[in-house]
């Protein structure tokens, strides 16, 4: 089993889960009164309100059935209901996570309106939800366990202490063949060499700086300013960032000082590569991400923050640490781990990534994170571009 | 003895303060994160939690190091001991 372990729930398809929620999941805008209706008749399961999937294509669409798709797929889903407006797409959302082996059912509105797609509904959700709970906890091992991280609300003691943090527990984990992702695209602008360099092959490295370039295109053809108020954020100005390319080496410190990332993933795309580190192609803002990665098969997630950003996900736990001992302070009920002491010289680099360890194993096994005990389920969906 | 700012690489150009309450004209320690390096600094500004600290005099359209890598350029005149921030320093992207 290695030096870590934890109790978590193995699903049919091998994959492991900390959590075993029962999902209401809509296909579209149009299906979240249905989905919710659901959610409130049968206690445990959760719905996941969204505002998209009608008249989206290409690339978009695809991003779409992949991040709902990815999302019933994840592991921390024992079974998941589908509605949709119509049977089609519906059908699309429910093979796609049938995939899984897990429970999956699919219901439409057309043709029944909500008060009937609500009623059958409701009774499968019924027999998913008494099914899941029969679920029990089994001891897994760290190279079964899936861990993104991302920031927000970053200052400088983001760069400081909390991202670096992260990085010594992925530096820590990736021998022991952890699986591990980050991402963020534009918040990387002017570490984007540093990062490249960090690839595990020319052609990783190669990829990535295509993906770079295209996000920075993106940016170059709709900005009006340079982008001083939403990179950095007002937030990050007040923490004392400035520019950033300051902001995208405290960003980097993330993946640590040894890791070597050996994929570039598309927006929601699992891991198709063993265990290791990936790179995600993401927005930076905080539910968008990660929302993808959740939807990538994600299951604990890692945050560090500075200001105090209070972004939660509503199927992947996210714990999050700061170093900033004013955050630490005065927003006490959102912070997982402080990890101040580093700024005070009384914690070392290296305890605290033992600590973050310890707190993830933790709620590995079930301890509620501050944004779950809050009530944080931010399921933010990435739109490209405009509906047709 | 209280660390009031650190540096997190030697080539750096700028700290960041790492305490609440630090007032012009104190005298400040400083600790070198790379190298455990520890250094003093006289604060020409209050400089709150988490904002820099110039570590040497800077012309307009000088790059700023921290972390040891290009993190933007002055705007204006900056003197060791200032605080630097959007006021005096901008990216060079974008």
């Amino acid at each position: 089993m290695g030096p870590y372990q934890f109790f978590g729930y193995r699903r049919e398809n091998g994959r492991v889960g900390i959590r075993n929620h029962v999902v209401i999941l809509p296909l579209d805008d149009l299906s979240n009164a249905a989905a919710e209706a659901v959610a409130n008749n049968i206690k445990g399961t959760l719905a996941l309100p969204h505002a998209y999937g009608r008249l989206q294509f290409g690339e978009d669409l695809e991003l779409h059935f992949r991040t709902l798709i990815g999302t019933g797929a994840n592991p921390n889903v024992a079974a998941c209901v589908v509605i949709g407006i119509e049977p089609s797409w519906t059908g699309r959302i429910v093979d796609g996570i049938a995939k899984t082996g897990k429970p999956v059912a699919g219901f439409a509105i057309e043709g029944n309106g909500d008060i009937s797609t609500i009623a059958n509904a409701s009774r499968k959700a019924f027999e998913f939800v008494q099914w899941a709970s029969e679920k029990q906890r089994e001891p897994c091992s760290i190279d079964e366990l899936f861990v993104s991280t991302k920031c927000g609300e970053s200052d400088t003691t983001s760069g400081l202490a909390s991202c670096p943090t992260v990085g010594n527990l992925i530096d820590k984990l990736d021998p022991l063949r952890a699986t591990t992702c980050f991402g963020e695209t534009s918040e990387l602008t002017g570490a984007e060499a540093v990062c490249a360099s960090r690839a595990a092959t020319k052609d990783v490295s190669d990829r990535f700086l295509e993906v770079f370039r295209a996000y920075q295109a993106v940016i170059e053809r709709h900005k009006t300013s340079d982008l001083s108020e939403s990179q950095p954020t007002k937030g990050n100005i007040s923490g004392g960032l400035t520019t950033i390319e300051e902001k995208a080496f405290g960003n980097l410190q993330k993946i640590g000082k040894n890791a070597k990332f050996i994929d570039v993933l598309k927006p929601a795309e699992a891991p198709a590569k063993g265990p290791g580190l990936y790179y995600m192609d993401t927005s930076s803002a905080a539910a968008e991400c990660v929302t993808l990665q959740a939807a990538a098969g994600f299951v604990v997630h890692l945050f560090p923050t500075g200001q105090g950003n209070v972004i939660g996900n509503p199927i992947e736990p996210v714990i999050k640490l700061t170093a900033n001992p004013k955050t630490a302070r005065t927003m006490g009920e959102h912070i997982d781990l402080d990890v101040s002491g580093i700024l005070r010289r009384e914690l070392t680099m290296d305890q605290a990534g033992d600590q973050l360890i310890d707190i993830m194993l933790r709620t590995c096994n079930g301890r509620l994170t501050c944004a779950e005990a809050l009530g944080h389920r931010e399921f933010v969906m990435t739109k490209l571009y405009q509906s047709a | 003895m209280e660390t009031h700012f650190i540096v997190h690489d030697k080539a750096d150009s700028v700290g960041v303060m790492v305490v609440e309450n630090a007032q012009a004209g104190q005298d400040l320690t400083g600790w070198i994160m790379e190298t455990d390096e520890t250094i003093t600094l006289k604060a020409l500004d209050a400089v709150p939690l988490g904002h820099k600290i110039a570590l040497c005099d800077f012309k307009p359209g000088d790059t700023v190091l921290k972390y040891g890598h290009d993190v933007g350029r002055t705007v204006a005149v900056i003197a060791k001991g200032d605080h630097v921030h959007v006021h005096n320093m901008k990216t060079k992207r974008w």
